[in-house]
């Protein structure tokens, strides 16, 4: 089937993050994080300094990455590399936008909740609702 | 349409309307069964659907919470604590696990986070000078964070390739529907016509071979009947002593002029 790959079963996968240094800390704390035997972490912490080439290496690193299932993402961040976010259509690993503290989340910038919206416009899934 | 005046290249035989027949009947029941995948997959996305959008409100509530408990904790142990808890991370203690569900023969991913106890203890000093309590409400804010994001993934990813497969399923009612059945049909009734154009065409060439029989029997009867009547004469003569031949010929050559006869 062109569209539907394979589905790994993974016992235990990693969730990954790219996000601003406050979210970034409070799911560092709940344990989200990974460092590997390569000092390489399994988060990315955006700040004024980062450029855009880097969050776009770190996103796919992360997408291409096997032992994660889950990129969450702030919604600015996804924002700043959009084209890259809505051209990725892998089921695996799921790519999640996520509000950061200091943007109001936008339902209408979700790639996901968009394209929920552009199937089913007449049930106004992601417009209607907030 | 374009499958319409469209048919399979086949010799019009009556075994090959059979295999027709039976491919048509096959392509029918293809085209009901996977109506009904369809619409089965249907009814599981709209139904995460409404779970999606349903999460995402409970998402948007529940990173605020763990914001504001973000900030609580900042203000209680003071700014340099994300240094501390930056430096700190060694290996992930919440993990996710995968695995298939089985919806109508379509497999969809399921996550589930779990926490590995191994790593559990790596934070337990953090803020252990002041504000503890708030770092720990924290912590606990950020994990159920992670539940609902952890559902939500499974959801999205739920909804991309349910999306997907109901797009293939789909198009391919549509294809059975609108290809492949008309070409079966037309096909059916192109050899359905051939065998009749034949049976006509046979039923003449018989009704021909009967009139053609017909006739050479009674030529036959009439040549018989000839041979007869001739015989009879023959016959007839012959008891007169005389062939009716020789009798014919003695006649004809009486008349013609014989230049050795004087008289």
């Amino acid at each position: 089937m062109a569209g539907r790959a394979q589905i790994p079963t993974n016992n235990s996968a990693l969730i990954a993050m790219i996000a601003d240094e406050d979210t970034v800390t409070g799911f560092l704390l709940a344990g989200v994080g990974n460092v590997d035997l390569r000092r390489k972490t399994n988060y990315l912490i955006v700040d004024s300094k980062t450029t855009v080439k880097a969050i776009e290496d770190a996103f796919k690193e992360f997408t291409s990455k096997e032992d994660i299932a889950i990129v969450l993402i702030s919604q600015y961040v996804a924002n700043m590399i959009r084209f890259l976010v809505d051209s990725y259509n892998k089921p695996v690993p799921a790519i999640l936008e996520i509000p950061s503290k200091d943007h109001p989340y936008d339902p209408a910038h979700d790639s996901v909740l968009s394209r929920v919206r552009y199937l089913f416009s007449a049930e106004s899934v992601a417009s209607g609702r907030r | 349409m374009s499958g319409q005046g469209q048919r399979l290249t086949v010799v019009p035989t009556v075994t090959m309307l059979g295999v027709m027949k039976a491919r048509l009947v096959g392509a029918t029941r293809g085209h009901a069964l996977l109506k009904k995948k369809s619409d089965a997959l249907t009814v599981q996305f709209r139904q995460i659907l409404k779970n999606i959008v349903t999460a995402k409100e409970q998402m948007g509530d529940i990173m605020r919470a763990s914001s504001f408990a973000l900030t609580e904790a900042k203000y209680a142990a003071g700014e340099n604590i994300k240094h501390v808890v930056l430096e700190s991370v060694k290996s992930a203690s919440v993990r996710v696990r995968a695995r298939q569900e089985n919806v109508a023969g379509v497999k969809l991913p399921k996550f589930e986070h779990f926490t590995d106890s191994a790593s559990d203890t790596k934070n337990d000093l953090t803020g252990l000078a002041r504000g503890g309590q708030q770092i720990q409400s924290c912590r606990a804010a950020h994990i159920k964070a992670i539940e609902v994001l952890v559902e939500l993934a499974s959801l999205q990813t739920s909804f991309l390739t349910l999306d997907e497969a109901i797009k293939t399923t789909n198009r391919r009612v549509n294809a059975l529907e609108n290809v492949v059945k008309p070409r079966l049909e037309n096909t059916i009734s192109y050899i359905k016509g051939e065998l009749d154009e034949l049976e006509r065409e046979d039923f003449f060439r018989l009704k021909k071979i009967q009139g053609y029989k017909k006739r050479e029997i009674e030529r036959q009867l009439q040549e018989a009947k000839q041979f007869a009547e001739e015989q009879f004469a023959e016959k007839i003569s012959l008891q007169k002593g005389i062939s009716l031949n020789a009798a014919h010929n003695l006649l004809v050559l009486g008349t013609e002029k014989d230049e050795d006869i004087i008289f």
